[in-house]
């Protein structure tokens, strides 16, 4: 187990030295003008920023994330299903087709549902 | 990763060549990408320096590394800093586990009065028997990184295109992760390896416990997935956020979206992770759809290539990496051609409007996807079981 995931942290470790070593190296290199508070402002046209804070984003945005977490369960559901059923396709195929049918039928029906009720409009 | 001291060394050099590798293809892939849109558009694009403009890509590394390092005074320091890092750190880990050739095998050599080896040497960074999963998994980290840039730099605009960018890339992480379903149930395995060593030789195929075979054509994926392949292919051209899906940092509506306040070399590595998750979908493309490192048209080509280089050079590691490089080639031109597609749909298709984009995801990709699964799943019993 290890020895799979050894060479994944060395590179996961390659990769933030390479970052934040250039991050600090670029620092070293770049001009360092004085800040004045205008300076530092937000990007905005010419006016005064908007605070994130206060920015209002629709609340969609949220229905959409709890849709994707029911559907990438099925995903999930599906992937060691695909496995099982490819290598048990000729004693219990129709069964394993059957079951998970059901199982993706409900969802199915969920995302119609979900569908017709409006919640994938996007106005 | 190895037993011994010196396997040890010679992966961790060969993980961080290919990491290497991958970001020095980003500044070649900027440039291909400027003069490709000029080609397109009926311009020059740059020329001026060096042969075919192409010393563009040094001063353009140089423009990046002397410019200022600028956070605004809204931004939270530390994730604004972070931030460029967390969205390297996905593409990178995600290009790690595709297979690029065959193994280099390496015969026992002395070295410091010791000898050592043999070694077989993986020109993968990490070797999985799960190897989709653990992709599918690194590369959705890939939001996280956007997200946090947005949300740390304190402007509407970041928030916004931030926001935008993480339900586009939920939204397209379910039709990307069932549009592979159905070549992981023609394949049985969830091992990139395994998977091109099935896609071999000649079309071949059973159908209710016949054996077919069309010799002209080469046992690749999309021959059994078109729907698939295509599908796949849309949805990674949103995970990696490129037109015409590139909503969160659409420039006409955000500035720049989630990397407004960013700039330098902060500005290059989010470039860096949006091409690395370019090469990452071109090379899970190649690798489930186009048979990986294989060449087309000559089956047996591993012992083929592998007799050939013993015949010139002896059996060795010179004949061992000489095959290695023939399907190191083979795979660089299934990648190339894969992401000369992406530079082509971005000058060519316009941009989507948002809620156009959701339907897309929502009511096309994903009940198409879902079809796709049913037949493939119904097809598969209907030829292996009865």
């Amino acid at each position: 187990m290890l020895d799979q995931l050894l060479p994944i942290l060395i590179l996961l470790l390659i990769v933030i030295v390479f970052g934040a070593g250039m991050l600090y190296l670029t620092s070293l290199a770049g001009p360092k003008a004085k800040q004045t508070p205008e300076r530092l402002m937000p990007y905005e046209c010419g006016i005064p920023g908007q605070d994130p804070q206060t920015t209002k984003f629709p609340v969609k945005f949220y229905l959409t994330a709890i849709s994707f977490i029911l559907f990438d369960i099925e995903v999930i559901f599906l992937y060691p299903w695909t496995l099982i059923y490819i290598e048990n396709i000729k004693q219990m195929g129709g069964y394993l087709l059957i079951s998970m049918g059901l199982f993706m039928g409900i969802l199915v029906f969920g995302l119609f549902y979900e569908w017709a009720a409006g919640g994938l409009e996007w106005d | 990763m190895g037993a011994d001291k010196v396997e040890i060394a010679i992966n961790t050099v060969k993980i961080a060549i290919i990491f290497l590798m991958m970001i020095q293809m980003v500044p070649l892939l900027v440039w291909l990408e400027r003069r490709g849109s000029a080609f397109i558009q009926n311009r020059f694009g740059p020329n001026r320096v060096g042969p075919l403009g192409l010393m563009q890509l040094l001063a353009d590394a140089v423009k990046f590394i002397t410019k200022e390092q600028f956070v605004p005074a809204n931004a939270v320091k530390f994730l604004f800093l972070a931030a460029p890092v967390i969205a390297l750190v996905p593409a990178a880990l995600a290009f790690a586990a595709i297979p690029l050739a065959t193994p280099i095998h390496i015969d026992p050599f002395h070295l410091l009065g010791q000898s050592w080896g043999p070694y077989t040497i993986e020109m993968q960074s990490v070797r999985m028997n799960v190897g989709i999963i653990y992709i599918l998994g690194v590369s959705s980290l890939g939001a996280y990184g956007l997200l946090i840039a947005g949300w740390a730099s304190g402007n509407k605009y970041s928030l916004l295109g931030a926001i935008r960018a993480s339900a586009q890339m939920i939204s397209y992480e379910l039709a990307l992760g069932l549009a592979i379903v159905g070549i992981l149930m023609i394949y049985g395995t969830f091992d990139l390896n395994k998977m091109i060593e099935m896609q071999q030789g000649p079309f071949s195929f059973q159908f209710m416990g016949q054996a077919y075979e069309i010799s002209w054509l080469p046992n690749w994926g999309i021959f059994f997935q078109p729907l698939g392949a295509l599908l796949f292919f849309i949805a990674t051209f949103a995970e990696s956020n490129r037109l015409p899906f590139d909503l969160p940092e659409s420039e006409g509506e955000l500035v720049a979206g989630f990397h407004t306040e960013y700039g330098g070399f902060k500005m290059l590595m989010f470039f860096m992770g949006e091409y690395g998750h370019m090469m990452v979908g071109a090379g899970l493309v190649t690798t489930f759809y186009l048979g990986g490192f294989q060449s087309p048209f000559v089956w047996q080509t591993y012992d083929y290539m592998l007799n050939l280089a013993i015949a010139h050079h002896g059996p060795g590691t010179v004949a061992s990496a000489l095959t290695t490089g023939y399907f190191l080639i083979w795979f660089s031109i299934k990648v190339g051609l894969l992401l000369w597609v992406f530079i082509w749909v971005r000058w060519t298709l316009p941009r989507f409007r948002y809620d156009t984009l959701m339907d897309l995801g929502w009511k096309t990709l994903l009940p198409w996807t879902l079809g796709n699964v049913a037949l493939t799943a119904i097809v598969l019993y209907w030829a292996r079981a009865m």
